[in-house]
């Protein structure tokens, strides 16, 4: 699977990263190295091998649907860059 | 005092021949002098540890105390230390202090230990060397023209150059035997699950673990037994009894056998670390042990699947980074995307947006099930491997890396190459086995090489006992860089 220049833009955009026609090219020329790497284990025969996901058999534990941890708004907006009232201020978004 | 075990400094304090505070001040001391030239230290606030340093001391002659009790500690600064700057190496976070303690660090200061610092290490912990910082690469001690290993490179260095008797690490793909192994220092590895990562900054949810480095394994077990236990807060956390890990230590050797992947001793394997680590098997033979050849097939699968997995969900924990709530903003931006692409473009460095597009391709619409599920599935393959290797062998030994610690700038050019040195750690993470490294002697130039011990699910007691042992008949461990007396 070859890479293109428009794909290496295209997920710039998913990833929200702001490149330049310079960093997309060198991002290219990287990314593509990394594929041939990546491209070893796409030809591996995994027929019937179920995906591995965690190593325990696990499951997510449950809790009490009751409020359990303090209000500590305060101090965690303390280290944002902007904030008001208890809201955390961003360019406007709806015209 | 420098050299001495944990032990021994934990009984000069409780005897008063020493205090926390002039054992935090000594290491203090040594950390401005050597540290300019190493950079093994971001954050330093010898107030802050002083003060802690005198609590400690006060609940020493109250008769409290316990084993870690004002022993000074050195934290990656990946771990959230609270009312300190925590950065994990990256512009990013470059103004963050912390509003909380990560569990591990709530399981020290319960013990009563300093904190001493914040280490180094490579950004968001993506990297092999620890040259991928926002604060500048960290030297090896040994030689400062060659990387520490990473990424928790600062951590190591610290630990090798005595700027700090212990300090922990987080591990993905390595980052903690590595540049244990290139430093000459011991690191341990838990099973997945049992370091809580609440307040551990995540880079790979399915592959972080905390773990301890320090100058052996005896000290690495009282370090573990601080560190490991189930936490509510972190949603993989193990529920299991408590552990002493240290248990075991002086167990004999006689006929536990020990596995040799051949994969790990094939073409790629330096030969100054392949006669290091050949002279390391011979003592544990000498000591006991049988040795049994295994095979781990799909050991060169194991590198290409990281490199999907990891990135992939790098890209989606790295995606809460948006200069929102928290950490650096852009100040060139006009709409909330401008905010967005601008913040993460000027926050993060090159190796983390490599690896951030990476992983935004393998998971987006059309190519998860080619990429991710097949990385998956690849992964089930190395973990029925290493069960496999289990049945025939107790522990499976062989070389932590490669080769031992390249020249600075080396491999700055062609990520694959820096990728490669994670051939032997790799498949550990993906299989969620603990594994450790430990010095076993020297290679080219004079520096040194890791031994790694890989153990099954939850063998760390055995892992540290072969490795005590191991300690207790050579010495390598007890060497020290000439530049850091």
């Amino acid at each position: 699977m070859a890479l293109s220049l428009d794909d290496v833009k295209r997920i710039a955009v998913l990833a929200r990263l702001s490149i330049t026609e310079a960093e997309a090219r060198q991002a290219l020329v990287e990314l593509s190295g990394v594929f041939s790497l990546i491209e070893q284990m796409r030809a591996a025969d995994t027929t019937d091998v179920e995906p591995m996901s965690h190593a325990q058999d696990v499951v997510l534990r449950l809790r009490p649907d009751i409020v359990s941890e303090p209000d500590q708004h305060e101090l965690f907006q303390s280290v944002a860059p902007q904030v008001e009232a208890g809201l955390y201020l961003v360019p406007k978004v709806i015209e | 005092m420098i050299n001495a075990t944990l032990y021994e400094l934990s009984r000069a304090l409780s005897t008063h021949e020493v205090s926390s505070a002039e054992l935090t001040q000594l290491f203090i001391d040594r950390i401005h002098r050597l540290n300019p030239t190493l950079n093994a230290f971001i954050t330093l606030d010898p107030q802050r540890s002083l003060e802690q340093a005198r609590v400690a001391d006060a609940r020493i002659a109250r008769g409290d105390s316990q084993a870690l009790t004002g022993i000074p500690i050195a934290h990656k600064d990946i771990f959230c230390t609270k009312g300190w700057l925590t950065t994990c190496g990256s512009r990013m976070l470059s103004n963050f202090v912390a509003p909380y303690d990560a569990h591990v660090v709530e399981r020290f200061q319960a013990a009563g230990a300093v904190i001493l610092g914040k280490t180094n290490m490579d950004e968001f912990a993506m990297g092999s060397s620890n040259e991928t910082s926002y604060y500048g690469p960290v030297a090896n001690p040994w030689d400062r023209a060659a990387v520490p290993g990473g990424s928790s490179g600062g951590s190591a260095c610290a630990v090798a150059a005595r700027l700090a008797p212990a300090a922990t690490g987080t591990d993905t793909g390595g980052s903690i035997r590595l540049p244990a192994s290139l430093c000459g220092v011991s690191g341990l590895k838990p099973t997945y699950g049992v370091v809580s990562r609440y307040g551990m900054v995540a880079y790979a949810s399915s592959l972080d673990q905390g773990g301890p480095i320090a100058k052996s394994a005896a000290d690495l077990a009282l370090l573990l037994n601080a560190m490991a236990g189930f936490d509510a807060r972190d949603s993989t956390s193990l529920e299991r009894q408590p552990e002493d890990y240290g248990r075991s230590l002086n167990e004999p050797l006689a006929g536990l056998r020990l596995g040799l992947p051949k994969e790990y001793f094939a073409a790629g394997l330096g030969a100054d670390v392949a006669r290091a680590i050949e002279t390391a098997v011979a003592q544990l033979r000498g000591m006991g042990c049988e040795l049994v050849e295994v095979s781990l097939p799909n050991t060169r699968l194991a590198v290409p699947a990281y490199y999907v997995l990891a990135p992939a969900e790098a890209s989606s924990n790295l995606a809460r980074y948006d200069g929102a709530r928290y950490g650096f903003r852009a100040t060139d931006y006009g709409d909330l995307r401008e905010m967005y692409m601008h913040t993460r473009a000027q926050g993060f460095g090159a190796e983390v947006k490599r690896r951030i597009l990476i992983g935004t391709y393998v998971l987006s619409h059309g190519y998860y099930d080619a990429y991710y599920l097949q990385a998956q599935r690849i992964r089930r393959l190395i973990a029925r491997d290493f069960a496999e290797a289990f049945r025939r062998c107790d522990l499976i030994v062989g070389p932590t890396s490669p080769s031992v610690a390249f020249e600075l700038g080396a491999k700055s050019d062609d990520p694959v190459q820096m990728y490669l040195s994670d051939i032997y750690t790799i498949g550990v993470n993906l299989a969620g086995l603990p594994g450790m490294s430990i010095p076993c002697g020297f290679g080219d130039k004079g520096r040194p090489v890791g031994l790694q011990l890989i153990g099954n699910y939850f063998e760390e007691a055995r892992m540290l006992n072969v490795a005590h042992q191991f300690q207790n008949a050579t010495d390598w461990h007890r060497r020290m860089p000439a530049e850091t007396g």
